[in-house]
């Protein structure tokens, strides 16, 4: 019997299309434009102006309090505007727009493919190259990873996890990396456990994948062997970081909690992949691999890309938007968002881009409650949508937070699951969200 | 006959002694109130609408028994005369208020602001802003699903199925505040009544430059500061890129209106003739003009 | 860009289980009963049938279109499952009018008085049922003999065999198990072969309509309650197995109690109901004046339903449960 986690839980299609494209790098765009805030925490501030010409990997935006990250120039190129450009949800962002030039790497940057294992840094030391390198969370959460690396004084981690679920339908960006920078994953697996100061490294990833879960426990034996990769049963939402923990280590983070409260800290195969370059290579985090996927493209594809290129030119390099084109997702169909506006660029966080045709886009039409109990029995967080949908509805927060909204992971099984088709996770969220917002206010 | 008896007996001694435990009971569980606060909600008007920011019109009655004096509670439903009552009854000075109605800051209708998405999610404006701008080029504006028609207690406001806009009744609206607080975009505002019900009042909230405001919207408040210079009473400010008319300076003259390039001033119920300019923006009834277009 | 990109909220895909597929898939699995009735009791059993489901399909309609002038939900097949399961409730012999003004009560008063789907508190078909039960006593006990023997269900017969003063092993080698398997016997037309009724469970089961929570917590406590007296006095008590193959008790462990609308939501609120169906059933049997206590039980229970979802809350994560 494989693990998984204890409470709910979905298997929708999975329809990994693009799984056997070999990640291609994608040519370099005429203009990118980097956004300055990218991450969970305060924006980063521009270090650069209009006409200055900047090399690859320089720094752009510094950041700006502990939770925050640095930005850098994904090209070489000079600057045409520090202004304010409209993001994937059509609203106005700050940040850098490049016109790009063929590279030249700023000072310090190692370019060569040549792997290196050793690393016998200070975890400081370790944490602070991290942290240069603008680092964050990879799978779609976007949290400084320095941040995640800096355990609270009274806490221990005891355990590194490395996520390479991807239990994301029709994402195949982690599983691609996995199979052909397993290596360098691993390496940067074991400076995160040295960073962490942690000796047990646990990798766990979806049994949907065997491939990647031999090639990794056959690369652990050779270059990390403290980690154990662990096949886990097929099951949504498991890379969620709480119920990860829960499939891997069978602890429970408490409700409120954080993962390094049971002694552990989760990191994406994709962050794992980053901090070996920041570390190993100096590298900072400049480009990433983004699975561009749908029914009717004409062309799937897994491409590494730099941070700040255009959406419309990754499906461009793809074919083009497919005629019956109805829907675009940055990221998976359980959590990602529907793109507004195409020319937004590709940020840090963004995992995929899925072309949905029209008739897979549209929802149907909403129907009563019948009371039949499956969003209760599959809400992986034990909670009972149909009840706080309706209390969000009606604007009942007290009731909403007493039946805790704020444990949603939002990770969407209820509104999935729903046979009404009910919009049950559009009301929690927005509950949700009021919850937070009164909690705060009270302590304020 | 005995049967009788006993049953009259037995029925009369059950029925002493329910009275006594009910009469117990109702001494035990006495709640020793102010009878003035059943008084002064009376005089509330009873829709429990939050307006006053308390959570109904008893609390705001309790409240007011309660406080030294009344000048930091306003009913906004009843308005001035209520609360001269209320005052009147507790021997408190009121506070004078002049009555307020809502205001909807956005002219954006369907004609003037094109979609450019189609949004497919929960019929709520709290919903499909958490998802992102909004159906239309404009970040600022009206998303439409009527929020705010859900939230009034009082059956002020409707959607106009033509425009996409909600529309004030100002008959109705009590000024009670709850649209205001609704609208994921404050698009609301609460205005003095002013004159003979007429106000005047940008309708719109977009602080993007001007030509991209224009771009989104044809109505947009472009920020160009045209009725900034022309107001002769110092009545209008600009900031980011959005004019914002305060309406204790403003007289009322509607030189603004005729000024503005985009029509993004709102002058209503002023009579019909006085104030179409030269043909160009004829905006002064509460019907926008929008409407009558093709 | 020439065409409008579609923005929703996450999450953009939904599985394949819709309202209507749902009630389909309990229509279908009605079907095996359907069939052996028919085949058991003759044509009449579709009369009653179709006239039950028919009226209850129209019955709905008129109200939704005249009364409550909300959405029209009459294509979600919820009334047709109202319609089939107050039929199968129903001795094959009830006169057609009869079955028609059931109908009537079951989504006039049991449903639609509250609203409609999703907010009846009470199981509609048994309202219905029990209120031709009542009202029309004679034909609603009335059942249509089968091998010219007598017109008693098993355990109608076997309570007045008992209470005649025979031992409870006479009794049992009067009993002839296939029968009860199979169908031939009297009684409510849909109860009658408890094979048919298994198969339409299974196939709920399998299309994930229903989870076993209910079904094995019916069937559970009866067997638990009537083996355990049993074990203690055999000459006085019937043995479990018979008390799960007679009666309602299939019919409505798989499909009157597992109604959605008015079963608890949370598993172990499912349970607990189970049981407490289980158990009244088995007192209004062995100690009541009816034969049968199935249906009073479901309704006795459906009304216990939102006490049982207010204090019986959902296992949640991050949570140690409270030992």
């Amino acid at each position: 019997m494989l693990k998984t986690f204890p409470i709910g839980g979905i298997h929708p299609q999975e329809n990994k299309i693009s799984r056997a494209c070999r990640i291609e790098t994608m040519p370099l765009p005429e203009v990118v434009t980097i956004p300055l805030s990218q991450h969970i925490g305060s924006p980063a501030e521009a270090v650069v102006s209009k006409g200055m010409r900047v090399l690859t990997g320089q720094l752009i935006g510094r950041s700006t309090g502990f939770v925050s990250a640095n930005v850098h120039a994904s090209v070489t190129g000079t600057v045409t505007a520090v202004d304010t450009f409209l993001d994937a949800s059509g609203v106005r962002r700050t940040g850098v727009t490049i016109r790009t030039e063929p590279d030249e790497w700023a000072e310090g940057i190692v370019t060569d493919g040549r792997i290196e294992r050793e690393c016998s840094l200070e975890p400081a030391e370790i944490i602070a190259r991290i942290a240069a390198a603008g680092i964050v969370g990879m799978g779609g959460a976007t949290f400084p990873t320095h941040v995640k690396l800096s355990i609270p004084a009274g806490k221990k981690a005891e355990v590194l996890i490395i996520n390479g679920v991807e239990c994301e339908p029709y994402l195949t960006d982690d599983y691609r990396i996995m199979m052909e920078r397993g290596e360098e994953v691993l390496i940067g697996a074991r400076i995160l456990a040295r960073a962490l100061g942690v000796s047990r490294i646990l990798v766990g990833i979806e049994n949907n994948k065997p491939d990647a879960v031999e090639a990794l426990s056959r690369l652990a034996g050779v270059v990390a062997p403290e980690a154990e990769v662990v096949p886990l049963r097929v099951r949504y939402p498991q890379g969620s970081e709480k119920h990860l923990i829960a499939a891997l280590t069978g602890r429970q983070v408490p409700s409120g909690g954080l993962p390094v409260d049971v002694g552990a800290v989760v990191q994406n195969v994709g962050t794992a992949l980053a901090v070996y370059e920041a570390v190993q290579k100096h590298r900072p985090l400049i480009e990433r691999v983004v699975t561009v996927t749908g029914p009717s493209l004409s062309r799937q594809a897994n491409l590494r890309v730099r941070i700040g290129t255009p959406m419309a030119r990754l499906i461009d390099y793809c074919g083009g938007l497919p005629a019956d084109t109805g829907k675009v997702i940055a990221g998976g169909p359980m959590m990602g968002r529907a793109v507004a506006n195409l020319e937004a660029p590709i940020v840090k966080g963004t995992s995929a881009l899925l072309i949905l045709p029209e008739e897979q886009s549209l929802r149907t039409s909403p129907q009563t409650c019948i009371r039949c109990g499956k969003c209760v029995s599959v809400c992986p967080m034990g909670l009972e949508p149909y009840l706080l949908s309706r209390l969000a509805e009606k604007s009942v927060w007290d009731e909403a937070e007493a039946h805790h909204v704020t444990d949603c992971i939002e990770c969407g099984s209820c509104s999935w699951r729903c046979p009404s088709a009910l919009p049950l996770l559009d009301r929690i969220r927005v509950g949700k969200a009021e919850v937070l917002r009164i909690i705060r206010s009270r302590k304020a | 006959m005995e049967g009788l008896i006993y049953t009259v007996l037995a029925l009369s001694v059950l029925g002493v002694v329910c009275a006594l435990i009910l009469y117990l009971v109702a001494q035990k569980f006495r709640v020793v109130e102010d009878p003035r606060i059943d008084e002064v909600e009376k005089m509330l008007p009873g829709a429990n609408c939050g307006g006053c920011g308390y959570a109904g019109c008893r609390q705001f009655a309790a409240k007011a028994v309660e406080a030294d004096d009344l000048s930091a509670q306003f009913c906004p439903v009843g308005g001035a005369e209520t609360m001269k009552r209320i005052g009147d009854f507790l021997g408190k000075s009121a506070p004078e208020r002049e009555p307020m109605v809502a205001v909807l800051r956005c002219n954006g209708s369907c004609a003037h602001r094109p979609a450019i998405t189609r949004y497919d999610g929960a019929p709520s404006c709290a919903v499909e802003s958490a998802t992102y701008a909004g159906e239309t080029g404009c970040p600022f504006g009206c998303l439409g699903q009527g929020d705010c028609v859900a939230v009034c207690n009082f059956g002020a406001l409707s959607m106009d199925p033509e425009t996409g806009l909600p529309v004030v009744d100002q008959a109705k609206c009590t000024g009670c505040g709850a649209c205001v607080r609704q609208c994921p975009k404050q698009l609301f505002e609460l205005r003095r009544k002013g004159l003979k019900d007429r106000r005047v009042y940008v309708a719109c909230r977009n602080r993007d430059k001007g030509a991209v405001a224009r771009k989104a919207c044809e109505v947009a408040c472009i920020g160009c500061g045209k009725c900034v210079r022309a107001c002769p009473f110092e009545a209008i400010t600009l900031g980011d890129n959005l004019a914002y008319i305060d309406y204790n300076k403003c007289r009322l003259c509607r030189k603004c209106v005729d000024e503005c390039p985009t029509g993004a001033i709102r002058a209503v119920n002023f009579p019909a003739p006085a104030v179409r300019p030269s043909g160009e923006q004829g905006d002064a009834q509460p019907a926008p003009a929008a409407t009558q277009e093709a | 860009m020439d065409k409008k990109l579609i923005v929703s909220p996450s999450p953009h895909v939904h599985g394949e289980q819709t309202t209507s597929r749902l009630m389909l898939d309990v229509v279908i699995a009605l079907l095996p009963a359907l069939i052996v009735s028919t085949w058991v009791f003759g044509g009449r059993v579709l009369a009653v049938t179709a006239v039950s489901v028919l009226a209850c399909v129209v019955f709905e309609y008129l109200i939704q279109c005249f009364l409550l002038r909300g959405p029209l939900t009459i294509t979600n097949w919820s009334a047709v499952v109202t319609g089939l399961l107050l039929a199968f409730n129903l001795p094959a012999t009830t006169p057609l009018w009869m079955v028609a003004v059931g109908a009537a009560v079951a989504i006039g008063v049991g449903k639609m008085t509250f609203g409609g789907l999703g907010k009846n508190p009470f199981n509609p078909a048994l309202v219905g049922r029990v209120f031709m039960l009542l009202s029309f006593p004679v034909a609603m006990t009335t059942f249509p003999a089968i091998d010219a023997a007598t017109g008693a269900t098993p355990l109608s017969a076997v309570k007045g065999m008992l209470a005649s003063g025979m031992s409870v092993p006479e009794v049992m080698r009067m009993i002839d198990w296939s029968d009860l398997w199979f169908g031939f016997r009297s009684g409510s037309f849909g109860e009658v072969s408890s094979l048919a009724l298994l198969l339409g469970g299974a196939w709920l089961l399998y299309r994930r309509v229903i989870t076993w929570h209910i079904p094995v917590a019916v069937l559970g406590s009866m067997a638990l309650f009537t083996g355990v007296l049993w074990l203690c006095n055999p000459d006085q008590f019937m043995s479990p197995l018979f008390h799960l193959l007679t009666g309602g008790a299939l019919l409505g462990a798989i499909f009157m109690a597992t109604d959605y609308v008015t079963s608890p939501m949370t598993p172990r609120g499912m349970v607990i109901y189970g049981v407490g169906i289980g158990v009244i059933t088995v007192l209004i049997r062995l100690w009541g004046q009816y034969p049968e206590g199935m249906s009073f039980a479901i309704l006795i229970m459906n009304a216990f339903v939102p006490l049982i979802d207010k204090y019986v809350r959902p296992r949640r994560f991050g949570v140690p449960s409270k030992a």
